[in-house]
């Protein structure tokens, strides 16, 4: 973790260690922070209160009944600060708990938000009217008034809140009941609710009326169990909205009353009526109604009267509230065809409506993700235009979305959502006829209509039609018409309709139409499980006589791919529905027409993908501006980059002046090193292990950044990376090879790296300088240390750079080898080239070099030509036998003087006298002279500097 | 001067743009034995997926649903279903090795063999040398996808015929419209491989150890996804690398869902540009002391 040079000073005042303290904090803090801002609890911004309300209702307005409410007060709200409310009702089933989470999210958009639980639910008092006008929608009203007395909340005058109701199914029949009955409401979001109760339960698809309706009791059920003990029916029917229903797929439990939880076991401010076992909570009237249809399968027209009651179909034309009609796909309780009636009847009176599909629904749930997310948005768009005023118009567009498959990361639903300018009702804005083939067939209506065949699981729509699907018919007890292959796809919006034809020797037959979309292997899906109910009737007994009856089924968003095939079921069992109990065997013939597949034109929404897309795009421009000005900003440098040559040093190949080395924890390697070299010199670099001679030549080559200092090389400055390095060879701390290539292929792919052309590399001379035969072409990792090291020499020498720098160059060669390279080296430091080598080998240098520079401890200590500093120098050591007397002659002859040694030995500078005559001396003075060994300077300063720390100045 | 500014003083025929070419470094790692072995493997493995899959016993064990049950049923469906299927089983670890080993190993050895120095003594440019090393190690990682890809299309399709592309979430696609399918998958896999390809080369620039760089990244790598399934972090996650790099399966349906697959590009891409700014950042300025 070397320093780089412009942070340097920064980088010292903080220790490494303490450097990478800081940096670890920091990082922490970031993690941290961005933890925290990520999973911070949203602070409630509102506030909340719960109350029982009594409000006076009934068809005289004198009942009094116990509301349970909560009401959620956005902070800033007050009485000088005024905030429009939003009025949100429950599921059937639920309770105002089944609504929290959509209210909070409503306060915290700045509405007042009143939720409360029906009566007949949860610890609200009364009983189940089915959203009787006299009853819950009047407790609605009492409700407003309510708000209207809040002083936090706007109002459009005295008594009038600014008022918004949402709510999913009963909720969202409640929103357009009391839209329809209280002019003070403002807009209204019902979300996956009915135009007609008694349609919605008694359905039959060839436009017949309620009365000859087929009974769809397996919702029916679930209605009147869950309506009996509040608050333990399915979660499904709960939820309030599409948004926040919480009956999605995953989470539903039983389609039924949870066990031990029956009728008459709620709360227990129910009335006394209560306690009765077969109606629970239900008001009488409701329960009797239920009994009656439930039993036979038929309603009678007051049945149907009572239902209708409970219905917005008769009081559309009185709702002047703008409307947002959510309906979901995946519904076969309340299909898409309940609110386009919904939606014609309002649109009718002039009142603003919009429509929109998704593909969660009864059966469905919330609909992936995406698709509740597009409810959410388009719900506050809604209510902020229209309640609360702000916000630009919602207009009028139609969108639906359709289930697009998996999501790759959370294994959810995908749906792609569609938009088209004017909503096109069921019939689409398009047709294509398909034509469907097959005899007629007799099929069996079993008795009491067991077994049955399955279209839908109740919540398990989306997901069961998706795979494989739930969908089974009995054998024998249904008949299929097929098409051809479809020669290109179809995006199905809207009822398809079609004709069949039936016989039967009773006359009458109740019979299920489906439309499955059968893949080219076989695979048969079954739309969201949707089927339409008809009930024939006045039927001929032979099947050649019976008119065609047009079918209408309930509305699909598909896409039926081209290569599938269209196919048409009529079958006489659904397990969701009653049908007759005496078995007949019924005669099913195709009618006289295709089956006609209405087909929407719709645009796919832009999502936030369009945005991320262009954040891509964004992100790869400000890649390739960003390494445009990257590249440009180097070159620039580069070019202005000293480029210059040094004058003084123009001919000379190396010249290194003052140079230092730090390291980023202090250690100086280097401290000032000043030497050149010059053509034909071959310059020893010699010191102790540890003098800071391969920092230098590491720095020499590049890798190192020097402190302080320059390097020139033929008078050009040298930086790392400069270009006049090309002209020096170099063996630096060892030889780096390739292990898996062989020794010549080794050098090729050196040479190869520097681009240069293949003839200046003169292999030829290089591989003789290695002298390793056919050991070349083995692998460099089988080769010993001198055999790489003289591979490394002959790579160092490829091109026959002007300077060769060789770090220790002998390490690992035997004697005679050793010999050789002393000649090599002579010999290369001609025509103008000089060589570099460093040594801790006093020998090496004093044999291979013509000049030596010696260092320690990153200083230079000597330095000069070796004949001059390893020649005979005028000091002399003497081996004598009484030195004390011999200190005594000398010291007694003009100019010589006796150098102090720490050894006791006696050296002496003869300062120009000859030594013979000094030895001559000696002897006259009776001295025995054993030995006279001349010394020389280099030897001197070298052993001099070991001498005093052997250890040198550091391990470099 | 004839000569342009930056090769003033040089030795006859050096450029530094010269130096290291492409093709030298491509052959410097060729020669290398993991090289050979890793896109070896890539041929081997559907081949030894092919054989495993004439042990099918026939028996329909399905455990649930999902969609690497939906895949591993159809792989034998046709020859795209069964190069799907090899890139399914390969995406998640396998390809993440294979390019950490790449880009992890390519600086880092030659620091660890000692050549590094004289890479840099030639001298070759360290930004050039960083280049065309991460160049010719993407170069590798693209190659390993495509022998992948290509054997298993070559010998699927050889096996089970060319056949539209089935899924359980989509309708099938006609062979053509298939492949283009399978060429996008294999392209997202490569922008998302890209991360990889960033943490490995930028551990490779900081470490002199191959097998730390390598097994670094992919440790991090792991860790990542362990920490994408912890779902508690919450939008945190979409932070994570590893977070959209099973969103190729939006490519499959119809139409294409390509929110996430944007969303992962853009992640992969960000990724890969903060780790080699940071490895060329960082090399550049560096004392090289291995």
């Amino acid at each position: 973790m070397r320093s780089p040079l412009s942070a340097a000073p920064v980088r010292r005042a903080l220790g490494t260690r303490r450097r990478r303290i800081v940096a670890g904090s920091v990082a922490a803090v970031l993690v941290a922070a961005a933890v925290v801002w990520a999973t911070r609890s949203d602070e409630a911004g509102f506030r909340t209160e719960s109350a029982l309300v009594t409000v006076r209702s009934g068809p005289a307005g004198d009942e009094p009944v116990d509301l349970d409410t909560t009401f959620y007060l956005p902070d800033d709200a007050s009485a000088g600060r005024k905030v429009p409310a939003v009025l949100l009702a429950h599921g059937f089933g639920g309770t105002k708990e089944s609504v929290r989470a959509d209210a909070e999210d409503l306060a915290a958009q700045g509405y007042a938000v009143l939720a409360w639980t029906a009566r007949g639910f949860g610890r609200s008092g009364g009983q189940i009217h089915l959203d009787s006008p006299d009853y819950e929608v009047r407790d609605a009203e009492r409700l407003l008034d309510w708000l209207a007395a809040r002083p936090e909340v706007r109002t459009d005058a005295a008594g009038d809140p600014r008022v918004g109701v949402v709510g999913g199914s009963y909720g969202g029949g409640l929103a357009l009941l009391l839209a329809a009955q209280d002019r003070r409401v403002d807009a209204i979001v019902p979300m996956i609710t009915w135009n007609d109760l008694s349609r919605a339960f008694l359905p039959e698809s060839t436009g017949k009326d309620a009365t000859s309706g087929v009974f769809k009791k397996g919702w029916a059920g679930i209605f009147f169990g869950g309506g009996g003990n509040a608050g333990s029916g399915p979660a499904g029917l709960s939820g309030t909205s599409a948004a926040e229903p919480e009956g999605a797929p995953a989470s539903a439990g039983p389609p039924g009353p949870a066990p031990g939880s029956g009728p008459g076991t709620g709360s227990g401010r129910a009335p006394a009526g209560a306690a009765d076992p077969a109606c629970g909570r239900f008001a009488a009237d409701v329960c009797a109604a239920y009994l009656r249809i439930a039993t036979t399968g038929r309603a009678e027209p007051a049945d149907v009267d009572l239902l209708r009651r409970s219905s917005p179909a008769g009081v559309l034309e009185k709702i002047k509230a703008p409307t947002l009609l959510v309906q979901g796909e995946a519904d076969s309780l309340f299909p898409l065809a309940e609110a386009d009636a919904n939606a014609r009847g309002i649109a009718a009176a002039g009142t603003p409506v919009r429509v929109a599909w998704y593909t969660g629904g009864h059966d469905g749930g919330a609909g992936p993700r995406n698709d509740s997310d597009r409810v959410k948005y388009l719900t506050l768009q809604w209510l902020d235009h229209y309640v609360r005023g702000s916000g630009g118009a919602p207009g009028d567009d139609f969108t639906y979305s359709r289930i697009a498959g998996f999501d790759a990361l959370d294994r959810g639903l995908v749906a792609t959502g569609f938009r088209t300018a004017d909503y096109p009702g069921l019939a689409g804005d398009g047709r294509r006829e398909v034509a469907v083939t097959g005899p007629a067939q007799p099929v069996a209506n079993p008795p009491n209509g067991n077994p049955a065949a399955i279209s839908s699981v109740p919540f398990a729509g989306a997901l069961g039609s998706l795979l494989d699907g739930v969908a089974g018919d009995v054998p024998g007890q249904h008949a299929r018409f097929e098409s051809q292959p479809l020669a290109e796809a179809v995006d199905v919006a809207g009822s398809p309709t079609l004709s069949i034809r039936a016989a039967s020797p009773t006359g009458e037959a109740v019979l299920f139409v489906k439309l499955y979309d059968v893949d080219p292997g076989g695979a048969a899906t079954l739309p969201n499980g949707l089927v339409a109910p008809v009930r024939l009737t006045g039927l001929p007994t032979e099947i050649g006589a019976a008119p065609p009856v047009t079918v209408t089924l309930p509305a699909i968003v598909r896409r039926i791919e081209a290569g599938h095939r269209l196919r048409i079921v009529v079958a006489t069992t659904d397990q969701a529905y009653t049908t007759p109990a005496e078995p007949t065997v019924h005669t099913v013939a195709a009618g006289d027409g295709p089956v006609v597949l209405p087909t929407v034109a719709g645009e796919p929404i832009p999502t936030t993908a369009t945005v991320w897309r262009w954040v891509l795009a964004g992100l790869l421009a400000a890649i390739a501006v960003g390494l445009v000005t990257v590249v440009l900003l180097a070159r620039r440098r580069h070019r202005r980059q000293d480029s210059s040559v040094h004058p003084q040093y123009a001919g000379v190949p190396l010249a290194v002046r003052q140079l230092r080395k730090e390291y980023a924890d202090g250690f100086v390697a280097v401290s000032n090193v000043d030497f050149e070299v010059h053509p034909g010199q071959v310059v020893g670099l010699l010191g102790p292990n540890g003098a800071g001679k391969t920092t230098t030549l590491r720095v020499l080559m590049g890798l190192t950044q020097p402190t302080a200092g320059e390097i020139y090389v033929f008078g050009r400055r040298l930086v790392p990376g400069s270009p006049v390095l090309s002209r020096i060879g170099a063996l630096v701390e060892g030889p780096g090879f390739l292990p898996h290539l062989s020794g010549l292929d080794n050098l090729k792919a050196y040479w190869r790296a520097t681009g240069r052309p293949w003839a200046e590399a003169h292999f030829d001379e290089a591989l003789e300088i290695a002298g390793l035969g056919d050991s070349v072409h083995r692998r460099t990792r089988k080769y010993s240390h001198g055999m790489r090291q003289r591979l490394a020499i002959a790579q160092a020498m490829l091109g026959l750079p002007e300077l060769l720098v060789l770090d220790e160059p002998t390490d690992g060669l035997d004697p005679p080898q050793i010999a050789e390279m002393r000649r090599v080296l002579q010999r290369y430091a001609t025509d103008g080239r000089a060589v570099l080598v460093s040594s801790h080998l006093l020998a090496e240098v004093e044999q291979t070099c013509t000049h030596a520079v010696v260092v320690n401890k990153g200083r230079i200590v000597a330095s000069g030509p070796v004949e001059q500093i390893v020649g005979e120098s005028p000091s002399v050591l003497f081996d004598v036998t009484d030195p004390a007397a011999a200190r005594d002659v000398l010291g007694r002859l003009d100019g010589v003087t006796v150098l102090p040694d720490s050894d006791g030995n006696l050296v002496v500078d003869t300062n120009g006298t000859a030594r013979s005559e000094v030895v001559a001396e000696l002897v006259r003075a009776g001295i025995g002279v054993d030995r006279v060994v001349p010394r020389r300077r280099l030897e001197d300063a070298f052993l001099a500097l070991v001498g005093e720390n052997s250890r040198g100045s550091g391990d470099r | 001067m004839a000569q342009s500014s930056s090769t003033v003083g040089a030795a006859t025929g050096y450029r530094p743009s010269a130096t290291l070419p492409f093709a030298a470094e491509f052959r410097r790692q060729a020669s290398r034995r993991r090289t050979q072995l890793a896109l070896g493997f890539m041929v081997l493995l559907p081949l030894i997926i092919l054989v495993a899959f004439q042990f099918d016993s026939g028996e329909d064990d399905r455990n649930g649903g999902g969609e690497f049950a939906s895949l591993s049923d159809l792989a034998t469906s046709g020859g795209l279903n069964f190069t799907l299927f090899a890139l399914l089983v390969s995406a998640s670890f396998l390809l993440v090795v294979v390019v950490a080993l790449f880009c992890g190993d390519t600086v880092a050895s030659e620091a660890s063999w000692g050549s590094l120095r004289y890479l840099l003594a030639v001298p070759v440019p360290r930004a050039r040398l960083l280049a065309v090393k991460l160049l010719v190690a993407l170069a590798y990682s693209a190659l390993a996808l495509l022998l992948l890809a290509g054997t298993a299309l070559l010998a699927g399709t050889l096996r089970y015929g060319w056949e539209p592309l089935r899924s359980q979430v989509a309708a099938q696609l006609e062979p053509g419209e298939g492949l283009l399918r399978l060429l996008a998958v294999l392209g997202y896999l490569a922008v998302v491989l890209l991360a990889v390809a960033g943490l490995a080369f930028l551990l490779s620039v900081v470490t002199d150890a191959a097998l730390g760089a390598v097994g670094g990244a992919v440790l991090l790598w792991i860790l990542s996804s362990i920490l994408d399934q912890i779902t508690a972090l919450g939008g945190i996650r979409a932070f994570l690398p590893t977070h959209y790099s099973s969103a190729w399966l939006g490519l499959l349906s119809t139409p294409v869902q390509t929110d996430d697959v944007v969303r992962g590009g853009i992640s992969a891409i960000g990724y890969a540009t903060l780790f080699w700014s940071l490895a060329f950042w960082r090399f550049t300025r560096k004392d090289i002391t291995s």
